[in-house]
């Protein structure tokens, strides 16, 4: 850090304040009370240890949801990076056409959910567009909705709206490398793909660990996508943490929801200690 | 060499068709005659034999399900409105509260700076569910429940566009701000006639993406808002089946429509928001 970069002064703080004091009254303190919550019995107020964290560990839905959101970041995690990573290499070197490739791509971060819920179900209705493409090619028809294939169609969600996201992500680190690298390493006759292994890969190694983690979060965030496939009420291979959530609140379990916000806490934040120690020569 | 070459260009192509698709299927739908829409939709509302079949371009395009829409669906514009009302006071608030806080962590030097920075680092990363129960009983408590207000404010005091803004503020040279110095001592003035030029880009960019985020938002609304008229038209939409196929695409598109405008006007905004939220350079 340059010296005399930042004023000392308390104006900054005056700055800070009443965003700070909106944090910490809309989300501060009431995470506070659903943490001292998640030790109290949700009729009698009493102090009953972890016994809500063990009620909400041993629920089978508890399971199952966190069963399926670990597959589904298990399997999104490599289809997204390896998918955007080629796309966003081949981009980079591309001059016009790369810019046009890369807006469609984006697009879809743009589009609202909401707004192809009708599309989605239109396309993979047991007799929908896709079956009857399906169908047009020779192969069985599948009924997406109603069986484990909700999971796949879940997954093709996540990477509709998140590949575009990811390879601006690459495309950023691949800008990063230098020219003179490449140059070198034609001169000495590496070709293409040694090039990619030897040196854009390790080159891009900074750049991973933040398109992996923000991924992965973002891939807890896939409710959306989930919500827009089947509404209310999944196939069980895509019953995902966010939907036990909103069955705890429907069901006013809130002792079981306090306790599984706290685990879900420091979940992320263990996900994010990896990030942090990147972060640290910022701060 | 060339050969591999076609053949990645094709598989991208095919990608980018794929991103496109779903959203060249809905503006074909939007503008399809009633018959057509029958026709198409036939398997899977009546049973008949086949499959649903679709087309890019309808046959005869027509402004019906539009007109439908825009003349015997009273209950599209109050949505409409609630999302245009949530998300405009949401980004005001952003813009009035979180810049200054940005300007504020970015450029002064004071006692647990670090730890508010990464407070808001954290808190930008978490998912909804962890803070979702806290939030509900924070708004019951102030009876803010059922009021476009639970939507407003918590999204007014999200950490994402402060981080972001954070990150644009930096980079701005200190011997700028140095001489801006020399015409006023009022830190506020500097931050107003200099700052909030200079990190304009930051600015745009949060706008940007607190406009998309706030345009899509379905877990909020669905938490905190029970009675439907208040609902935002991203909570709505999910309702509507392929029974009234025409209003409901036609219903969609409108929907799409302010998000596209605001992504094809802020493109350049959006990848640096993503890039400078994400990497540091």
């Amino acid at each position: 850090m340059r010296k005399g970069r930042k004023r000392a002064g308390a104006a900054g703080f005056f700055f800070l304040l009443p965003s700070l004091c909106g944090t910490c009254f809309f989300v501060l303190f009431p995470f506070l009370d659903v943490v001292h919550r998640s030790f109290l019995s949700a009729i009698s107020e009493e102090w009953v240890g972890l016994k809500n964290y063990a009620a909400a560990l041993e629920t089978p839905a508890f399971q199952l949801a966190c069963w399926n959101t670990l597959r589904f970041s298990l399997v999104c995690m490599p289809a997204l990076l390896v998918l955007s990573l080629f796309a966003g290499v081949f981009l980079h070197r591309q001059k016009e056409l790369g810019k046009t490739l890369k807006t469609a791509f984006l697009f879809p971060v743009a589009v609202p959910v909401a707004s192809m819920a009708l599309v989605w179900q239109a396309v993979f209705h047991s007799k929908g567009m896709l079956n009857g493409l399906l169908n047009c090619l020779g192969i069985a028809p599948v009924d997406w909705m109603n069986t484990p294939a909700a999971f796949w169609v879940l997954v093709g969600s996540y990477l509709w709206k998140n590949l575009g996201y990811d390879i601006v992500l690459w495309l950023a680190g691949l800008s990063g490398i230098s020219e003179s690298l490449y140059e070198a390493a034609r001169v000495d006759g590496a070709g293409e793909w040694k090039i990619f292994w030897r040196i854009t890969l390790p080159c891009l190694r900074p750049a991973f660990f933040t398109v992996f983690a923000l991924s992965l979060l973002r891939s807890f965030q896939v409710f959306r996508e989930a919500y827009l496939v089947a509404g209310d009420y999944p196939h069980e291979s895509m019953y995902l943490l966010q939907h036990l959530f909103n069955n705890w609140f429907r069901d006013l379990s809130f002792d079981r929801m306090a306790a599984g916000a706290v685990l879900l806490c420091l979940v992320v934040l263990a996900l994010l200690l990896p990030l942090e120690r990147g972060a640290e020569k910022e701060f | 060499m060339r050969i591999p070459r076609f053949f990645f260009l094709f598989l991208l192509f095919c990608l980018a068709f794929l991103a496109l698709c779903p959203v060249l299927l809905l503006l074909s739908g939007a503008f399809m005659s009633p018959r057509e829409l029958s026709e198409n939709l036939g398997p899977m509302l009546a049973e008949t034999e086949g499959y649903g079949a679709w087309s890019l371009l309808p046959r005869e395009p027509t402004l019906r399900s539009v007109v439908e829409l825009l003349l015997d669906s009273p209950e599209f514009f109050p949505m409409f409105w609630n999302s245009l009302w949530v998300t405009g006071g949401t980004l005001l608030g952003q813009m009035l509260v979180g810049a200054p806080a940005a300007w504020g962590l970015a450029r002064f030097r004071f006692p647990f700076r670090r730890v508010f920075l990464g407070l808001y680092l954290v808190l930008m990363l978490m998912p909804f569910q962890v803070t979702m129960l806290s939030g509900f009983l924070v708004l019951e408590r102030f009876s803010l429940l059922n009021t476009l207000w639970s939507l407003i404010l918590p999204g007014v005091f999200s950490a994402f566009p402060v981080f972001l803004m954070y990150r644009f503020f930096r980079s701005i040279p200190e011997a700028i701000l140095e001489s801006a110095r020399l015409d006023t001592k009022n830190a506020f003035q500097v931050f107003r006639y200099t700052g909030v030029p200079l990190g304009s880009a930051g600015m745009v960019s949060a706008l940007v993406l607190g406009f998309l985020e706030s345009w899509n938002q379905i877990e909020q609304p669905m938490a905190f808002l029970k009675e439907k008229s208040l609902w935002p038209l991203s909570l709505y939409l999910p309702t509507l089946s392929l029974e009234r196929a025409g209003p409901a695409f036609a219903g969609s598109l409108l929907a799409l429509i302010p998000a596209i405008l605001v992504f094809l006007s802020g493109r350049d905004y959006l990848e640096q928001g993503i890039v400078a939220a994400a990497i540091k350079e």
